[in-house]
């Protein structure tokens, strides 16, 4: 995989590499332009967002005497982490089995892995909607499960569209490599499980890390099917500000978004840390 | 005879590899058809079922009245506008991308990782609070439209506009199209643009002889990504365009909650559906590969 | 079983009508709840920013249960959540309109008297509205107007009359073209366009509707947002000079705002719409949600609601309760209830309001 190598040749020579290095800092502005304007609301002291009045803290403070909105982030938390657990698992798994194997309906399953990313959300609002209302009872009968506590209706909900996510970034990877490695690594005689820890899983990591980050931003952002889904008591974020839409968007909203963009890029910034760490550790 | 011997085992081992794939699959599989064909199921028979007199759909008089008032006038504006949106939204997002993707894939492992984290970031607050972010923007004294006046471009009022609407949604989904296309640039082999440099000399034949085909798969399940989306869009249209127009999403929404006509809303829906998985399947032959 | 439900519910009112349904036999309908009596934590599905959370701590402390409020932006999305049954809600708040439909449909249960005894504070207009007749179902939570704010400060004196949101010469006048919002809601919408033809907003004749749909369709390169949520925002923010909205929603925003504004009904009549308490027929604990009606109809708990959301308490006890400032403003309380309609369910014409809408859009 010595890519490396060779990949001065990519950067493109003369004026039209300053012309890709503005370009592609134009388009970062473009990203960062409104969560500016985001973050500088949410010190304002007039309760309209994009009339300033004055610097203010006290939206923060509003924040953290709402427990309904600390109730509601918290909810998003459990509902994000665990949706992207179960669809990047499933995703993969899904992924390997169209890449690498043929089988007896494949194509049929490959047409409806598809069919998450290209519906409405709206159908698929609507769709789970009724599919819950009409089979609660059924799966209430389960003992353990209880289908009126929304948390689980968001879980499977959001489950069932990144699947499809997921295993489209990792299948895009897995389409890149070819399967020599394994093959070789399957004629050593090492085991299945060997082979796909040693050998396939590495290789397609950054795919699978790339369909978790999809399936977390898919979950967080959710609004449509999510305020169709949860149930009493499990009012995810995203549908907790949809619903204070109605009386204007205060800067109590933008406050939440703030403290959730900071925490999460906490996150990120730690497990970057700690990867730089444990790889230098491992290397040379 | 040892041959047919051989043969034998080969296709034993065969028939154990296609049903290892199969079982590798299946938890997929078994979740998707529990968790969505049987509620994809549910909508196509709401489709050709009955609307009653006071807006609650009856499962039963199976009819196609609800396709049939896919005709009229009102769908067919609504469909081109919506489509003419998500085409324009598509390339603009193609055009934004592309160079970014091919500029992240330039550099060092570790700036790429934090470059493309810096891409995602954003979509991590709330995607109602960016999209009224952009209205502060673009309002009448925003910072957009103050700096497209003053570079001398009009006015520089878009807001509810339908330009305001493809800004909104090629905000809103650019990421979709800068990961793919990432992924499919980033596993380029560099030496043969360098080959190909050799012989060309030119850097824009280099790339379009052989950076631009072997990145076709990322441009094609970018815009997949980004086309249906703006498509079907509801929320953005109503933000920054004031719904002035009717779009698809919008329309299907009216349907299933303002009209309460769950026939029609469905019969829209899987009409929708149908025609973007035939598209999806066309484009994807037509790109030689699945992604 | 839900279903069941349902058909049992639909029986005991036609046997309620009938005079013939006992009271023995209905309560095998519904369970009977006592005064005060509660069955379990309570299950409040309502609009945001509309309840005091102080009410709802006393109410917790007073009862010994937990309340878990969730919120909805608008009647079509609560409706669409609990007509699929198992919602988990006991008491949502729906507009006047919706209660009538979520009547026919069986799904809300009657007010039980024997233990709401507040229930008699409730001013005699909401005693006999025509979306509950006799008020059997529901009790009034709030009340409010639907008009237009202008920006005094900008246009000076205006007109009270719906043409501005529809008429290009006063457009022209005042300067209004692409500074207007017009309320992205069906009934409102086409209700406003009828009331500025002389129509009544409950209009069920073909072609005065079709008319409505012209207004709409010629006003539309006016204006600049249907919007329900931020016209408020939209007109202190400057970016628009005259809004279709509800009495309560402007002056929250007012008050932020630096120029003039001014709220009216137009002079050709508008819209009185009010919001009521209803407990679901599938509510898991029906006895806490009538202790929490009981509660709200109480005259100072009444009071303390409209000094907190500054919208109009249908409670009549509660008025020596309410601030002053809060019962002079006239915003909040018309002077001039006469030239009020409310929104009616209109039946099987109901989806062409709807369609009408879409096709002066399209």
């Amino acid at each position: 995989m010595g890519k490396g190598v060779a990949r001065s040749t990519a950067e493109p020579m003369g004026y039209s590499r300053w012309l890709l290095r503005a370009h592609s800092l134009l388009v970062f502005v473009f990203f960062y332009a409104p969560i500016v304007v985001l973050v500088v609301y949410s010190f304002n002291k007039s309760a309209v967002v994009g009339k300033w009045t004055g610097f203010s803290l006290s939206w923060y403070g509003d924040f953290l005497a709402n427990d309904n909105i600390q109730r509601s982030i918290w909810i998003s938390v459990k509902v994000c982490v665990a949706s992207t657990v179960i669809s990047v698992v499933l995703g993969t798994l899904a992924a390997l089995s169209i890449e690498r194997f043929r089988w007896w309906g494949q194509k049929a399953f490959d047409a409806v892995l598809y069919l998450p990313i290209i519906i409405p959300d709206v159908t698929m609002a609507v769709m789970m909607l009724v599919f819950f209302g009409e089979t609660a009872e059924l799966f209430n009968v389960i003992p353990g499960v209880d289908l009126t506590d929304g948390l689980e209706k968001l879980v499977l909900s959001h489950v069932a569209f990144n699947i499809s996510f997921v295993s489209v970034v990792v299948r895009a990877r897995l389409a890149g490599l070819d399967a020599s490695m394994e093959e070789a690594a399957a004629d050593l005689y090492a085991s299945r499980w060997q082979v796909f820890r040693r050998v396939t899983l590495p290789q397609i990591m950054p795919g699978v890390l790339g369909g978790a980050l999809l399936a977390v931003t898919l979950s967080l952002d959710d609004v449509v099917v999510s305020s169709f889904v949860s149930g009493v008591g499990a009012t995810p974020v995203s549908v907790y500000v949809f619903g204070m839409l109605r009386k204007g968007v205060s800067p109590l909203i933008n406050a939440v978004s703030v403290v959730i963009l900071v925490a999460s890029m906490a996150l990120v910034v730690a497990s970057l840390v700690l990867e730089r760490a444990t790889s230098s550790q491992k290397g040379k | 005879m040892p041959a047919v011997a051989t043969q034998g085992l080969e296709h034993q081992a065969e028939r154990a590899k296609s049903r290892q794939g199969f079982l590798l699959g299946l938890p997929a599989i078994v979740y998707l058809l529990v968790f969505f064909v049987i509620p994809l199921g549910i909508v196509i028979a709401y489709s050709f079922a009955t609307r009653t007199r006071s807006g609650r759909t009856e499962l039963n008089d199976w009819n196609v009245e609800a396709y049939r008032r896919l005709g009229e006038d009102v769908v067919r504006a609504v469909a081109f506008r919506s489509l003419w949106i998500a085409v324009l939204t598509t390339v603009v997002c193609l055009v934004l991308a592309y160079p970014l993707a091919y500029f992240i894939s330039t550099r060092s492992p570790a700036v790429r990782n934090m470059m493309l984290v810096g891409v995602m970031i954003p979509f991590w607050s709330n995607f109602l609070i960016r999209t009224y972010a952009w209205r502060v923007l673009l309002d009448s004294d925003g910072l957009f439209t103050q700096m497209v006046s003053a570079v001398g471009l009009g006015d520089g009022r878009i807001l509810f506009t339908s330009n305001a609407v493809i800004l909104g949604l090629v905000y809103g989904y650019l990421p979709f199209m800068v990961l793919p296309l990432y992924a499919s640039i980033e596993r380029i082999d560099w030496s043969l643009v360098e080959g190909a440099r050799d012989l060309y000399a030119s850097g824009w034949m280099a790339f379009r002889r052989v950076v631009w085909p072997l990145s076709r798969p990322g441009v094609i399940a970018g815009s997949i990504l980004v086309f249906v989306p703006s498509f079907g869009a509801f929320v953005t249209p109503a933000i920054l365009g004031g719904n002035k127009k009717g779009l698809m999403g919008s329309y299907i929404v009216d349907q299933f909650l303002d009209a309460r006509n769950g026939p029609l809303g469905a019969s829209l829906s899987v009409v929708v559906l149908g025609v973007m998985l035939v598209g999806t399947l066309i484009y994807f032959r037509q790109g030689g590969r699945t992604l | 079983m839900n279903k069941w439900m349902r058909l049992f519910a639909l029986v005991c009112v036609f046997s309620v009508t009938a005079a013939a349904c006992g009271s023995d036999e209905e309560a095998s309908a519904f369970k009977q709840c006592k005064v005060g009596e509660t069955d379990g934590d309570f299950n409040f599905y309502n609009w945001s920013e509309y309840m005091d959370p102080d009410l709802i701590t006393a109410f917790e402390e007073q009862f010994g249960v937990t309340v878990t409020e969730d919120f909805y932006p608008s009647n079509e999305e609560m409706f669409g959540r609990v007509e699929v049954g198992a919602s988990g809600y006991d008491m949502i708040i729906p507009s006047d309109y919706m209660v009538s439909i979520l009547i026919s449909e069986a799904m809300i249960q009657p007010v039980q008297a024997a233990a709401v005894p507040n229930k008699p504070n409730v001013s005699e207009t909401f005693e006999d509205p025509p979306y509950d007749p006799g008020a059997v179902y529901t009790s009034a939570y709030q009340w409010g107007t639907t008009g237009i704010g202008v920006d005094i400060g900008v246009t000076g004196e205006v007109p009270h009359t719906w043409g501005l949101l529809f008429d290009a010469g006063l457009a022209e006048e005042f300067g209004l073209a692409g500074k207007i919002t017009i309320l992205d809601d069906p009934r409102e919408t086409m209700g406003a366009a009828l009331k500025y033809l002389g129509y009544s907003l409950n209009s069920t004749s073909e072609s005065e509707l079709a008319e409505a749909e012209q207004v709409i369709a010629d006003a539309v390169s006016r204006v600049a947002a249907f919007d329900s949520d931020q016209y408020g925002d939209l007109m202190v923010t400057g970016e628009t000079i005259v809004g279709h909205g509800y009495s309560g929603n402007f002056l929250w925003d007012f008050e932020e705002g630096d120029s003039e504004y001014d709220y009216f009904v137009p002079d050709e009549g508008g819209t009185i719409w009010v919001d009521n308490m209803a407990v679901l027929a599938d509510a898991p604990h029906p006895c806490t949600a009538f202790a929490f009606m009981n509660f709200l109809l109480d005259a100072e708990n009444g009071a303390q609601l409209t000094n907190f959301n500054w919208y109009a308490s249908p409670n009549a006890a509660s008025e020596q309760f309410i601030d002053q400032e809060v019962l002079d403003n006239t915003i909040i309380y018309p002077t001039d209830m006469s030239k009020l309609e409310f929104i009616s369910d209109t039946g099987d014409f109901e989806i062409n309001f709807t369609d009408a809408l879409s096709r002066a859009r399209s």
